[in-house]
């Protein structure tokens, strides 16, 4: 049997789909890394030992009210996006020096995934 | 459940507090978790960080401690699982004190624990409604805590803190595990499959 051009694109074509599926954040793994790594902590409506998640894009660092931040955390100038949410998970203390967090996400593709869920999970427009 | 509570209590009790012979720990460990922190001060390495990382587990601490008073006042725990909850709550509270007086040694102000209505609301407490309910909240809680105790320990600048918080994931660790025998889940299948 020969093997004819159209099936030599489709199999380049489903190759391309699996590695762009593979580098794409997953929001719903993000799900189970977020109740995994920061679950014990954070819940996305309620504040417990940290503050709740749920719209945190777009929000200024240290702003969720009924939740006592650190100083640190209060004179951030720091707004919730991708990018900081990144830098945060990846090293706290280098973001906003003299937060409380000892926790982080040292790998690129989980930090990924947890930031896609909590977009996922908040109002869209961010 | 195969859980025989007594012996696990005696047990417990006699590890936590740096007593049995057959455990090797440094004197600074030893001192923080006796109520003599002022020794482990001596090998802490960024006090300020650190104490930071000892707030944030106190705020964990207390709101296990409210979890298990809520489970044990919910009147859905029925003997021996109500003794269980009730040793692993005072685990809780050993753990609370040990830090607290680490924090107050190291400068620090431990923060309060809220009212148990507060906990009760930000854990979902009115929605549960069965033994297998409250266990399920404790086993996830733990094993949260599990996972952050184990997350932090590169944080530390303080190797001693560090091994602390080691042997915190390790008693949060059995409570999960007698958790979840009660709830007649398997162990985990994969190896390390904590703090990943």
């Amino acid at each position: 049997m020969r093997i004819g051009a159209p099936h030599v694109l489709l199999s380049a074509y489903l190759a391309l789909a699996a590695a762009q599926a593979a580098a794409d954040p997953d929001a719903g793994r993000g799900e189970m890394l977020y109740e995994q790594r920061c679950g014990a902590c954070h819940g996305l409506d309620a504040n417990r030992v940290g503050p709740h998640h749920r719209g945190i894009f777009g929000r200024r660092a240290g702003s969720v009210e009924g939740f006592d931040y650190s100083a640190a955390l209060r004179n951030a100038r720091v707004v919730w996006n991708s990018d900081t949410l990144d830098a945060w998970l990846a090293n706290p203390e280098a973001l906003i020096p003299g937060q409380r967090m000892g926790y982080s996400v040292p790998d690129a593709m989980d930090r990924a995934d947890i930031i896609a869920y909590l977009r996922w999970v908040s109002p869209k427009g961010h | 459940m195969l859980i025989r509570v007594n012996e696990v209590q005696d047990n417990s009790r006699r590890n936590f507090m740096g007593r049995s012979s057959g455990m090797l720990l440094s004197g600074a460990a030893i001192a923080m978790l006796a109520g003599n922190s002022h020794l482990a001060l001596a090998a802490a390495g960024d006090p300020a960080s650190d104490v930071g990382i000892l707030g944030v587990a106190l705020g964990l601490e207390h709101e296990a401690i409210a979890a298990y008073q809520l489970g044990a006042e919910s009147g859905l725990l029925q003997k021996p699982v109500l003794d269980l909850a009730v040793l692993f709550q005072s685990h809780h509270k050993g753990h609370r004190d040990a830090l607290i007086a680490t924090i107050e040694k190291m400068g620090g102000k431990p923060i309060a624990a809220k009212s148990n209505a507060d906990y009760a609301s930000a854990l979902g407490a009115g929605s549960l409604k069965n033994q297998t309910d409250v266990l399920t909240l404790a086993a996830r809680l733990e094993l949260g805590a599990t996972n952050a105790y184990l997350g932090v320990i590169p944080s530390f600048g303080s190797r001693e803190l560090a091994k602390v918080a080691a042997r915190l994931a390790a008693d949060e660790t059995m409570h999960w595990t007698l958790l979840s025998n009660a709830l007649g889940r398997p162990v985990p299948a994969a190896a390390l499959s904590f703090g990943a």
